[in-house]
């Protein structure tokens, strides 16, 4: 059984992003790295290399699609314990709206060939979207199964999931192939071991363009974001409530709060 | 191309809130479009859901009634809507990004080839296009979002909206066969546990949290008194999640859930940006915290600076006796 991972190279939770006013975004992380992989794909690696561990399968292969610094992230995954990671990059591919990016990796899913399982993270922290699985399965023509909080049977051909709806969780059987969406109750991510991050970075990851996808040029992107600006700092500061005792603190405070009616 | 659709998301004969969000700002852009507003209401039983749709606002109901649409499964929704959207063609298309919304507006898109404007905070109409304002990158930036060309589906946060109200309108719905039988359909639903615990954070207009301050389990106590008092969900920061004191589905935050309740009320939670990035944009935030430099200062219109082993009890018995309980 052969597993994809679809993973994303995203700005650092604790990066410090900036937007210039064309609207060209900008981030630096003083602390540490400025990019990572996307903290939700970690759960779709980790889960890959759980169904080798527990399901038996062969090949737990990491897919990004982004520019060459994409790479690092598929290190990371290398590291953690994929199998082999492929890298889609081309100029062509630049802008993709969701859709764009759905049909891109199904095309490489297709061309690695004999998947039965694609893992995605449920969202990027960046676009925060959520949409690329589900979009990816229609272009696979494979069962998209959402939120999935836990991977419980694997056989005869059908995968059985727990899927984190609004409302409750949800027991849910379908045949493969599938792509699956994690969330973070699934598993706790492995650290990439001394010897992995060794092996990582002697890896030879290859490069896929657009002339080895069969996609049909028409990637583009039907949604203009381009209109991206800093969030309006909060108006005014914060009044800190001070009393002799904390039930006078309490009294003060709750007088507020009826003021606001959001009580 | 020519009207605008909202789907309908219910349960038990409910429309859920996010609908009834969704249907209040499909009616705004459907005004600002000058177009038609059309109700989809799809499940099993659902005559009351199609009456409620008209009452809410609706000029129109498409609906589907079928044992296969009881339990949500994308792939009986999916091809039905896009089915319908082929057929009559809408220029719009909203939903709710729920978990369901989410799923089944990737779908079409993906289906019919459209553009996808998710999770909108604020809605404008502008050159016949619906423009989303919907924040980017964890919180930290804002951007507008709409789809350029072709059919436009959209998506809208829960609570960013003001739910619609009751117009009294009636009306006679159009119903439709399903799209997909029953044996067609590869995925089985074959356990449903909903649940238990209260509140639903993404609903809840009052949210008390607790972070690293509470010390431990135990210490989520007082905060659970606080939320049942005031009627209030339970969050948490990922640092008291991580420590194992209280589960993952309490998580506020980057890796946790967004909400956008009408009182924030964190205790003991330093406010790191990943913190923030869940919930500022609630209406207003209270912060309660030993340390006057904790960075939630910054963020909270009303702080006290204490212990909040104290300030959580007497909040607790002050709103008990204003509020009768």
């Amino acid at each position: 059984m052969k597993v994809v991972v679809c993973t994303k190279q995203t700005p650092s939770t604790t990066a410090v992003i900036t937007v210039d006013d064309n609207g060209h975004v900008s981030w630096d992380d003083p602390g540490g790295k400025p990019n990572v992989v996307n903290p939700w794909d970690e759960y779709g690696i980790e889960e890959g290399i759980l169904l080798k561990e527990n399901h038996g399968a062969t090949d737990v292969i990491a897919l990004s699609l982004g520019d060459e610094d994409s790479k690092d992230a598929l290190k990371t995954a290398l590291a953690m314990g994929c199998t082999e990671a492929i890298l889609v990059s081309d100029e062509a591919f630049a802008g993709s709206d969701t859709l764009g990016t759905a049909r891109v990796l199904a095309a490489a899913i297709n061309k690695i060939g004999a998947v039965q399982v694609a893992l995605f993270g449920k969202q990027a922290i960046d676009g925060d979207t959520g949409q690329t699985a589900v979009q990816a399965a229609r272009k696979l023509g494979w069962t998209p199964l959402t939120f999935v909080s836990a991977v419980k049977e694997i056989s005869d051909g059908r995968i059985t999931v727990e899927r984190l709806a609004d409302d409750g969780k949800e027991t849910v059987t379908a045949p493969l192939p599938v792509v699956i969406s994690t969330v973070k109750e699934i598993n706790e991510p492995r650290y990439p071991s001394f010897m992995g991050i060794r092996k990582a970075n002697r890896a030879n990851i290859p490069v896929w363009t657009a002339a080895d996808l069969d996609v049909d040029g028409a990637v583009g992107s039907k949604v203009d974001w381009s209109h991206i600006y800093a969030m309006p700092p909060r108006e005014g500061a914060v009044e800190i409530i001070e009393a002799d005792s904390v039930d006078e603190q309490a009294r003060l405070l709750a007088d507020k709060l009826f003021e606001e009616k959001v009580i | 191309m020519s009207g605008v659709w909202v789907w309908i998301e219910n349960s038990d004969g409910d429309i859920s809130a996010i609908s009834r969000e969704a249907i209040g700002a499909a009616r705004t852009a459907a005004d600002g479009l000058g177009q038609p507003l059309t109700a989809l209401v799809l499940g099993h039983n659902v005559d009351a859901v199609a009456d409620a749709a008209f009452d809410l606002g609706a000029d129109a109901v498409l609906g589907c009634d079928d044992a296969s649409l009881a339990h949500f499964r994308v792939e009986a929704y999916g091809p039905l809507v896009t089915q319908l959207a082929q057929e009559k063609s809408p220029s719009v298309l909203l939903a709710g990004a729920s978990t369901r919304g989410r799923d089944l507006a990737a779908w079409v898109a993906a289906d019919l080839d459209a553009g996808l404007a998710a999770d909108g905070t604020a809605v404008t109409v502008e050159d016949g296009k619906v423009k989303l304002t919907r924040p980017v990158y964890a919180g930290k930036l804002l951007s507008t979002v709409f789809v350029a060309e072709g059919m436009q589906i959209v998506t809208l946060r829960s609570r960013a909206f003001p739910q619609a109200e009751s117009t009294g309108q009636t009306g006679t719905a159009e119903w439709v066969d399903p799209a997909v039988a029953e044996d067609e359909i590869p995925t089985k639903v074959i356990g449903f546990a909903s649940k238990d615990d209260g509140v639903s954070l993404t609903d809840a207009s009052i949210i008390v949290s607790g972070g690293r301050g509470v010390g431990g389990p135990e210490g989520f106590a007082p905060v659970r008194e606080l939320a049942g008092v005031l009627g209030a969900a339970v969050g948490a920061s990922r640092a008291a999640v991580d420590a194992g004191w209280i589960p993952y589905d309490h998580q506020v935050g980057q890796t946790g859930k967004t909400v956008s309740p009408d009182l924030y009320i964190a205790n003991g939670i330093s406010g790191a940006i990943q913190h923030q990035a869940g919930m500022r944009t609630s209406k207003i935030i209270v912060a309660v915290n030993k340390d006057p430099d904790a960075p939630i200062f910054k963020l909270a219109h009303y702080g006290i600076v204490a212990d909040l082993f104290k300030v959580l009890p007497a909040l607790t018995a002050e709103f008990k006796k204003r509020l009768g309980k």
